[in-house]
C-alpha cells in the first residue's frame, strides 16, 4: 500500500499543478495539457500509473478482507473514537469514494481527450471548463477532493511508517507535512472547481 | 458505590456467548477493577450461580496475565494501566459498565471472558529468545559495550508483558506491536545480533500463520497499551523484515 499510495501521491501532486494552470492562463494550461498528451515518456508512465492504481486498490481491498477475518465477532461495546483518528480507520471507504469518482472522472476526461470528440469543443481548456458550469458536477468534485483529502492525512504519513520509517527527528516533520499537503489538495482542487463554477 | 455491569458470558469454547446484566452494590472506589469483579463472584457464589471467569495472577501490572475489554477500551479507560490497576474511582456512582474479553480470531475464548493468547507463545517459540552458552562460563552482559540509546530503547521495547492489549483493541486484530516490541528489544542489542535475520522472518511467519490482521497503522495499539510500547517498534519491525528477506539465503 504505501509504495503504491507513493506514486500515486506523485502523480497526484503534478496533476494538480497542471490543473491550477487553469485560474493562471488557458493557453498556459492547454500547452501544458498538449505536452502530456504527446510526450512520449509521458504516455509510458500512463501505462505504470494504471498499474499503480489497479495494485493500489486491489491491495487495499485484499488487506481490508483478511483484517475482516481476523475478528470475526465484533465487540458489542467498542469506542474506537478514544485512541485512534476516524481518518485512519475508514480508508476504505474513502478510497472506495475516490474510486467511484475515478470512473467518472476517466469517463469525462480522459475518454473524451483521448478517445472522443471532446465534446465538441476544440481545446482541452474549454472541455474541462464547461462541465464545472453544472452545479452537480462541482459538488460531486468536491465531495470528492474532501474524501481524498481524508484518505490523505492518514496515508501520506502512514506509507513511512510502513516503509519503517520513524525516527525522532523526521518522523514529526513527516506527519506536518502530511497534514499540511492533505489540505493543500483538497482546497486546491476544490478551488479549481468552484472557480470555474462561478465564473461560468 | 452502585453499578450496573454488563458482561459476556460464554460456557465454553464452542458454546454461544451472551451478555448478562448484574448490580453490585457498595462497591469502594479504593478498589481495583478485579476487586470489584471478585465482590460480584462472591456474590454469584453465594447466590448459587457460576461465577465469572477472569484470567488474573500479579495484580500488580507485570504479568500480563489480565485482561478485558472494558467500557469499549482495552484495560478500561484509564492510560498506561492494566485491568488490576484500574481503579474503580475511575467510574462514577450508577454507572454501566460493559466488560468484553479480547476480540480475535488468533484468540478462541476459553469461557466467559477469559481467551487462550498461547498463539503468543507460538510466535516467541518461533524466533523471540537469544541462544547463549549454558556451560557455566556465561559472559558478564556488561562486558559489551551498547550505547546508551540502544539500551533504553531495548529496555522500552523488554517492557511488553505480552498481555495481548494491542490485538484487542486494534481495529484489525494486529499483533504488529507485540511482535515489533519482542523484534525490538533483540535486534537492537549486540546478544541478539546471530539470530537477527531468521528471527524477523519465522516470528512474522508465525504472526501470520495464527491469523492475527495486518498493521495499517491506526495508532489504537500504542494509546491502549499498558506499557506504553511506541509505534516506533512497528517501524522497526518493518525495516528489519524488509532487510531480512533482502538479506536471507535461498532455502
Amino acid at each position: 500500500m504505501s509504495l503504491t499510495g507513493l506514486f500515486l501521491i506523485t502523480f497526484l501532486t503534478l496533476h494538480l499543478a497542471i490543473n491550477l494552470l487553469t485560474l493562471v492562463d488557458k493557453d498556459l494550461f492547454n500547452e501544458a495539457s498538449h505536452f502530456m498528451a504527446t510526450n512520449i515518456g509521458i504516455q509510458a508512465m500512463q501505462y505504470v500509473l494504471a498499474l499503480g492504481f489497479i495494485m493500489h486498490i486491489g491491495l487495499g481491498i485484499v488487506l481490508t478482507l483478511q483484517n475482516k477475518k481476523a475478528r470475526p465477532e465484533k465487540y458489542a461495546f467498542n469506542k474506537p473514537s478514544a485512541n485512534s483518528q476516524l481518518s485512519s480507520r475508514s480508508m476504505i471507504y474513502t478510497g472506495l469514494l475516490v474510486l467511484v469518482f475515478l470512473v467518472l472522472h476517466l469517463k469525462d476526461y480522459f475518454v473524451e481527450l483521448k478517445f472522443g470528440d471532446m465534446n465538441g469543443f476544440n481545446n482541452d481548456y474549454d472541455l474541462v471548463v464547461a462541465l464545472f458550469g453544472m452545479w452537480q458536477y462541482t459538488v460531486i468534485y468536491v465531495l470528492a477532493f474532501i474524501a481524498l483529502g481524508i484518505h490523505l492525512n492518514h496515508g501520506f504519513q502512514s506509507a513511512f511508517q510502513s516503509l519503517g520509517a520513524n525516527h525522532s527527528r523526521y518522523t514529526p516533520t513527516i506527519k506536518k507535512l502530511s497534514a499540511i499537503y492533505c489540505v493543500v489538495v483538497a482546497v486546491g482542487f476544490s478551488a479549481i472547481a468552484i472557480v470555474h463554477f462561478v465564473n461560468s | 458505590m452502585n453499578l450496573t455491569l454488563k458482561i459476556y458470558r460464554q460456557d465454553g469454547p464452542n458454546s454461544k456467548g451472551r451478555m448478562e446484566t448484574y448490580p453490585v452494590t457498595d462497591i469502594s472506589e479504593h478498589m481495583s477493577f478485579l476487586e470489584m469483579l471478585d465482590v460480584l463472584n462472591e456474590q454469584l457464589v453465594n447466590d448459587g450461580k457460576e461465577p465469572v471467569a477472569f484470567d488474573h495472577d500479579c495484580r500488580e501490572g507485570i504479568c500480563g496475565m489480565c485482561s478485558l475489554y472494558i467500557n469499549g477500551e482495552a484495560h478500561g479507560p484509564d492510560r498506561g494501566v492494566t485491568t488490576c490497576q484500574l481503579h474503580m474511582r475511575k467510574f462514577k456512582d450508577g454507572d454501566t459498565i460493559h466488560i468484553e474479553p479480547w476480540r480475535a480470531a488468533a484468540f478462541p475464548i476459553i469461557k466467559d471472558l477469559v481467551v487462550d493468547r498461547s498463539a503468543m507463545d507460538r510466535i516467541m517459540n518461533a524466533g523471540g529468545f537469544v541462544s547463549v552458552n549454558t556451560s557455566g562460563n556465561t559472559q558478564d552482559a556488561n562486558a559489551i559495550p551498547i550505547p546508551k540509546v540502544d539500551a533504553d530503547k531495548a529496555f522500552d521495547a523488554a517492557t511488553c508483558i505480552g498481555c495481548g492489549a494491542c490485538v484487542a483493541t486494534c481495529k484489525n486484530s494486529s499483533a504488529m506491536l507485540f511482535v515489533g516490541a519482542k523484534v525490538s528489544q533483540l535486534a537492537l542489542l549486540p546478544q541478539g545480533q546471530v539470530e537477527r535475520t531468521d528471527r524477523v522472518l519465522n516470528m512474522v511467519a508465525q504472526m501470520d500463520e495464527e491469523g492475527f490482521g495486518n498493521c495499517t497503522n491506526t495508532g489504537a495499539c500504542e494509546v491502549e497499551c499498558p506499557k506504553g510500547i511506541s509505534l516506533e517498534n512497528i517501524a522497526r519491525l518493518n525495516s528489519e523484515f524488509l532487510i531480512a528477506s533482502l538479506k536471507a539465503e535461498k532455502k
